[in-house]
């Protein structure tokens, strides 16, 4: 990105000046190299979304922003209702509530290093991943209607989990205002067989060791320890979610020009929040919530089963579980006044800072934990909401490294046996059913995630806690 | 018919070339196939109908391939051979394809979405339609 549209405001801070049809300015979070790597369609994109009726305060960018659809991905943007705001299924995605959820084991990495191999058979046995995968629970209509309605909670009621995990998911597990009755049946018919499974692309489950601590006092209250080995897995609300973006993509890009919606890009498509369209979205994409919130359930509960039949008697209990395409509705102090906000983040993490209300009562002090996930061969990292986020950025941050070549140009350099070698020679076990998604998927094919995480401390967004290194990955 | 993606930076473009529109986007649907595996791989054994009406060339090809992706979705189907017809904005098609086969396959992305980034269905000034968008996978 060219810099010369944009003015410095800090280090790590870049203004996009209000101008032509944007009805705020746009603020890109980054250092120096990383705006400058990003491409200009981001600055477009950020553009666009500043133009969008009702936006409050400015359009975001976090880091990680690359070039997305309608949105930037690593885009955050909130709306008023009593200012006409929108709701835009093109400014939430495809891939409704795709997030990262985070699990103790209570193992050192030397306590698996002995069963390591036997433990990635064990998980890529138990969970379902990869193109033509089906759950092992399959719902009839009032089983689909209880899953939207209540979505983690409702995954613990039928045997998945427990009371406990609840309290460590945003929203304790299950999104209020979920509407079945706006899921389409194609929407529900394309989840009939797909809960409980990971998905594919860069979706993953891991096992990761803490390699490194960088806040001693936030991984003590988050239970992180050096050596630690610790389970993260990334998907998200699978065909459904998919489908409901499909959907309301199209009517809303459709009906905009009747409610006096001008789009600069059709994949920005909106609806006004209070129009019947609008709440109807908002009842969907709150179901497609729940359903991501059950899914990752259900797959915690499949690796759960898959380490106690290499590790009797270990239990998994939550760090913490974060969506990263979503609109929450929020309140948040603008100008000193409290407003209630929704919160677009696409391809953002919502986070925190200490003291926030919504937080469990063990992080209050640490602010709410940022789970981002990074390639296969490279690192994840666990940040905290640092303070003053809310006043920055509504409370957000950044969600993860982001493609660093296209995935044409990734198969045509590495071949996903070498890949699994090198890695494997490194002591990171991958199982994949699909060589071709193995090198797409190649660690070099992404970028730095070290560069975006401390770019999200430095610009005040969220403070290091803690880096994990791959050890076990499961792809689809 | 020529068909072939192009890059975009989290996800994948198809783009679909041909004497007619319909060619052109029996040759996206390729390409979208390709995204997830080499389409010469998908043996056209089965067939299914498909059809789809919208108000405009650009929502229709959205719509096409939005209608693929549910097709693989709920059967579980890849599809590699698609007979198109389309008039007046309605499009009916025949395509073939299998069961996917992970082993055979090896399918690397199961697609999402068709979206309107980088769509676009117009006549070239040689003649010949293109049909294009970015698929999120």
């Amino acid at each position: 990105m060219d810099l010369k549209h944009l003015r410095q405001r800090g280090p790590f801070e870049w203004l996009l000046p209000a101008a032509g049809r944007m009805r705020v300015p746009g603020v890109i979070f980054a250092s120096r190299e990383l705006v400058e790597a990003m491409d200009e369609k981001v600055r477009e994109q950020v553009a666009n979304v500043a133009s969008l009726p009702g936006i409050v305060a400015a359009s975001y960018a976090m880091p990680d922003a690359h070039w997305g659809y309608g949105f930037p991905i690593g885009g955050v943007a909130a709306f008023d209702p009593d200012e006409g705001g929108v709701v835009s299924a093109g400014g939430v995605g495809f891939d409704i509530s795709c997030g990262v959820r985070t699990l103790h084991t209570g193992l050192k990495l030397a306590d698996i290093e002995a069963q390591k191999a036997r433990l990635a058979d064990r998980l890529f046995a138990r969970i379902p991943a990869g193109i033509g995968s089906t759950g092992g629970v399959h719902l009839d209509p009032a089983g689909m209607a209880a899953m939207l309605r209540g979505g983690a909670r409702w995954a613990v009621a039928e045997g998945y989990g427990s009371e406990a995990d609840l309290a460590l998911i945003e929203e304790f597990g299950s999104v209020a205002g979920a509407d079945p009755g706006a899921v389409s049946d194609q929407a529900k018919k394309r989840q009939r067989d797909e809960m409980g499974t990971l998905g594919s692309g860069n979706h993953y489950l891991e096992v990761q060791v803490v390699s490194e601590i960088f806040d001693d006092a936030a991984a003590e209250a988050y239970g992180l320890a050096p050596g630690d080995v610790v389970v993260s897995l990334h998907c998200g609300s699978r065909g459904l979610g998919h489908q409901i973006g499909t959907d309301f993509l199209r009517e809303m890009a459709l009906a905009a020009p009747a409610a006096g919606i001008s789009l600069p890009d059709r994949e920005l498509a909106c609806a006004p929040l209070k129009s019947a369209l609008g709440i109807r979205y908002l009842g969907a994409m709150r179901a497609a919530i729940n359903c991501a919130l059950a899914n990752r359930q259900i797959l915690t509960h499949l690796a759960r089963q898959a380490f106690a039949e290499v590790f009797p008697g270990v239990r998994l209990p939550l760090l913490y579980d974060v969506s990263h395409n979503t609109c929450k509705e929020e309140t948040h102090t603008v100008d000193g006044s409290k407003r209630r906000l929704f919160v677009h983040r696409k391809g953002a993490t919502r986070a925190f800072g200490p003291g926030h209300a919504e937080l469990p009562h063990q992080y209050s002090r640490a602010g709410q934990p940022v789970l981002i996930g990074g390639s296969m061969g490279t690192a994840s990292y666990v940040l905290a909401g640092a303070a003053g986020t809310e006043e920055r950025a509504f409370g957000s941050a950044c969600h993860g490294a982001g493609r660093a070549m296209s995935r044409h140009e990734a198969v045509r350099r590495w071949h996903g046996r070498a890949v699994v070698d090198e890695l494997e020679a490194r002591g990171i076990l991958i199982r994949s059913s699909s060589s071709r998604g193995v090198a797409e998927e190649a660690p070099l094919a992404y970028k730095d995630v070290t560069a975006v995480v401390d770019a999200s401390a430095h610009a005040g967004l969220a403070g290091k806690v803690a880096r994990l290194s791959p050890v076990i990955c499961v792809k689809g | 018919m020529i068909w072939e993606t192009f890059p975009h930076e989290a996800d994948v473009g198809v783009r679909g070339i041909g004497a007619t529109l319909a060619d052109a986007f029996a040759g996206a649907a390729t390409a979208m196939t390709s995204a997830i595996c080499d389409p010469a791989r998908v043996v056209p054994k089965d067939a299914v109908v498909v059809a789809c009406t919208a108000p405009d060339e650009e929502m229709l090809l959205v719509d096409w391939l939005n209608a693929l992706v549910y097709e693989m979705a709920t059967r579980r189907m890849l599809f590699s051979r698609f007979e198109v017809s389309i008039e007046d904005h309605s499009l009916r098609a025949i395509v073939w394809g299998e069961p996917v086969d992970v082993a055979r396959h090896q399918p690397a992305a199961e697609v999402k979405g068709a979206s309107f980034c980088e769509l676009a269905v117009n006549r070239e000034p040689d003649g010949r339609w293109l049909a294009q968008c970015v698929v999120d996978v």
